[in-house]
């Protein structure tokens, strides 16, 4: 190994590409990731969200070079590294588990990866980088002495001080406080920017992903359902899972019954629900069909069917949560389920109380269609004429089914 | 200030944890009775005879006295054999650590993934002791003789002269105290290194650091303690050893260690206060050097 992609003194000038290609990871007995192809440019915050064992961190130590694929290549700023070695990729990682040393001092766990690269003011460096997480003055202590909050922003020092080409980030801000996590997204996201580094973030924090990263991607049981700007993600989810695991969302389904050039009307248990054909991923045959809660509005009396609005009802408030700002409404109903609303407190808008009979309306432009087939989608397996307890039941199955995927 | 409060308040708790129990007291009992009943009595009786001196009027009788030219006079007789019981030791204990480093970590980590295997090679790093070590030291002498097929091999090869003998030698007495005591050495870094988090390792070879520098810099730190029981089960009975030096043995009268003039002494020429003496030489010996290193390596690793 001659060529190593490590630069022997200095940091990283900028971020590098890393490009993931077919890669593939199996366990004994077990597929971790299949068959993933990921490309994040250089200089990008790029946020990798899922449920837990979907396989990010195994994605991450892949990258490092800490695990080896079964197929596929990896390269780092348009070089393979497939083949090499951990310490010889420009890499760095804060580990999930921190891995401080614990037989070093904290300045001596931030000044390693500086002092391996014979960088010359290596404990100056060291100790600024514990300034910047606001542990400067336990820098003489070993790691056993400080909190678990504290470890983790060691860790994090300890990889950022190399400013890296690629920083891989393993859940870094999973054990700090709100106030101390809101101040570190703000540093990391300021390292990031000056330097140009590029950032790989793995995170349970959907806020976080969304306020932070560039490009955020959903994996889920070791593929990538979606990948995107937030805003994109968000408004145009193009699985159920991405429509439930990012925020929440109201899903329908039902068949196509007609069809233009711009827009199809599925049959919702009877009513005729419309979607853009560009926001939908399949456009015949049965279809699974959202909304987002926050775009639906709820009216105490049937209104006026309107063109360009899709309209559901009537249902029943079964819980009104209220929540400051906003207030979170349930309905249910027989025919589509439950649905979830939230509508903003604002002075005009009036409340609705347990037990109200509504409506509820929807900008056309607001409904996604997703690319699941139905019947695998457990939120919606319910009849027609299913009555209040069985959907009680039926909730309860989906919200156990969620905490064991979970 | 919820954690202030927290912080205090286990301030406060630890000292009452440390404050002395009458039942920790009546544990510890038997354990004190033991130490002065088999150790503080017999040292005391030890330092008393090596202050003795000849009875006037019966020969080979000693009387209490306080003798101190007895310690002058058996270390001006018997520094070379002093010299030579710490110089075997420590030769001993480095190539025992030289062996039993890569086999504790054959065992405790690369075996890892298959527990049986490893067993089984912990097994055998214990079985010789199922067999004397006297039976096993007098192997060696069989085959290390003038007619084992060690010496008639070697001098085939030309290797050895042909009047050479390897019994008798500092090699060989360096070769049995270094075999004997390989298990000593061997089972307390396989501890420490079976327990080793792997993914100390991996953050080392995150950081740039190579695998050779990774190793010196955060395994062998982290297998220290191991490292330190080693030496110390292997160096102080080595030190001490009669069996692998004594010319029955791998030794010859050239090769005696301190433990082999303190035998003669004791049991052969019957001269008491010399042999109490120099066990107390010897002792004070390893206090010193066993401090010093254990001083010298931090103590709060031993933890
Ligand atoms: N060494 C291994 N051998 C077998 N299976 C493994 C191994 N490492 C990980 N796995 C499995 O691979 C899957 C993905 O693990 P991974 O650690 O990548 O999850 P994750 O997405 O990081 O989860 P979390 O959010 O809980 O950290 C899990 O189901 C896990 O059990
Ligand atoms: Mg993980």
């Amino acid at each position: 190994m001659s060529t190593s992609a490590v630069p022997q003194s200095g940091f990283a000038e900028a971020g590098a590409d890393l490009e993931l290609v077919g890669i593939t990871k199996r366990f004994p007995g077990f597929t971790a990731i299949e068959d993933l192809d990921l490309r994040i440019p250089a200089g990008s915050f790029f946020a990798l969200l899922g449920p837990s064992g979907c396989g990010k961190t195994t994605t991450l130590r892949l990258i490092a070079g800490l695990e080896e694929p079964t197929a596929g290549r990896i390269l780092i700023g348009g070089k393979d590294v497939t083949a090499t070695k951990a310490f010889q990729r420009p890499v760095n990682t804060v580990f999930q588990s921190y891995a401080l040393f614990p037989h070093m001092t904290i300045l001596e766990n931030v000044a390693f990866g500086l002092k391996r690269r014979k960088m010359a003011n290596a404990d100056a460096l060291a100790h600024e980088a514990l300034r910047l997480v606001e542990l400067d003055h336990v820098s003489s202590r070993k790691p056993s002495q400080l909190s678990g909050g504290q470890q983790q922003r060691v860790a994090l020092a300890r990889a950022i001080v190399n400013r890296p080409a690629l920083l891989l980030l393993d859940e870094p801000l999973g054990a700090l406080d709100l106030k101390l996590r809101r101040q570190m997204q703000i540093e990391l996201k300021d390292i990031q920017d000056t330097v140009g580094l590029t950032f790989l973030h793995v995170t349970h924090d959907q806020e976080e992903a969304m306020t932070m990263a560039d490009t955020v991607a959903v994996m889920n049981k070791g593929v990538i359902e979606q990948m995107g700007a937030p805003q994109e993600l968000y408004e145009l989810p193009h699985t159920a899972f991405v429509a439930t695991f990012l925020g929440q969302s109201n899903l329908m389904s039902g068949a196509v019954v007609s069809s233009s050039g711009t827009s199809m009307v599925v049959d919702v248990a009877g009513n005729r629900v419309e979607v853009p054909r560009e926001r939908a991923q399949r456009h015949s045959g049965e279809l699974t069909i959202g909304v987002r809660p926050e775009k639906v509005t709820l009216h105490g009396s049937e209104p006026k069917r309107e063109t360009g609005r899709n309209l559901v009802g009537p249902g029943r408030i079964t819980d009104v949560s209220f929540s400051g700002v906003s207030t979170q409404y349930e309905v249910t109903s027989p025919v589509f389920g439950i649905f979830t609303v939230f509508a903003q407190n604002t002075s005009i808008s009036r409340m609705h109380h347990d037990g109200d009979e509504v409506w509820m309306s929807w900008d056309v432009g607001h409904t996604f269609g997703l690319a699941d087939e139905p019947s695998t989608v457990p939120a919606l397996r319910f009849d027609d004429d299913t009555d209040t307890s069985m959907i009680a039941t039926q909730r309860r199955e989906q919200l156990e089914a969620e905490l064991e995927g979970a | 200030m919820a954690f202030g409060a927290f912080a205090t308040s286990t301030a406060v708790a630890e000292p009452a944890a440390r404050r002395k129990s009458p039942i920790a007291l009546l544990l510890l009992l038997p354990g004190l009775l033991y130490l002065g009943l088999f150790f503080l009595v017999p040292l005391f009786s030890l330092v008393i005879t090596s202050l003795q001196q000849p009875d006037p009027v019966v020969f080979g009788q000693f009387e209490n006295a306080f003798r101190w030219e007895n310690y002058v006079t058996v270390l001006q007789q018997y520094w070379p054999q002093t010299v030579r019981a710490f110089g075997y030791a420590a030769l001993a204990t480095l190539f025992a650590l030289l062996i039993g480093f890569p086999l504790a970590y054959f065992i405790g980590i690369t075996l890892r993934r298959w527990p049986l295997l490893q067993a089984l090679a912990l097994v055998l790093v214990i079985a010789p002791f199922f067999i004397s070590f006297l039976l096993r030291t007098i192997a060696w002498k069989q085959l290390f003789s003038d007619e084992g097929p060690i010496v008639g091999f070697l001098q085939a090869l030309a290797i050895l002269p042909g009047d050479a003998a390897i019994t008798g030698s500092a090699f060989a007495v360096v070769f049995g105290l270094t075999y004997n005591f390989i298990p000593f050495m061997t089972l307390p870094i396989y501890t420490s290194l079976e327990r080793l988090d792997l993914r100390y390792v991996e953050a080392g070879g995150d950081l740039y650091a190579s695998p050779r520098s990774t190793f010196f810099r955060v395994t062998l730190p982290l297998a220290a303690p191991g490292i330190m029981s080693g030496t110390l089960l292997t160096f102080i009975p080595a030190a001490g050893d009669y069996v692998n030096a004594s010319r029955e043995f791998l030794g010859s009268t050239d090769t005696a260690m301190i433990g082999n003039v303190i035998e003669a002494n004791f049991l052969v020429l019957q001269n008491f206060p010399a042999a109490a003496a120099l066990s107390l030489v010897l002792m004070a010996a390893i206090l010193i050097l066993v401090s010093a290193y254990v001083k010298r390596s931090g103590t709060e690793d031993l933890l």
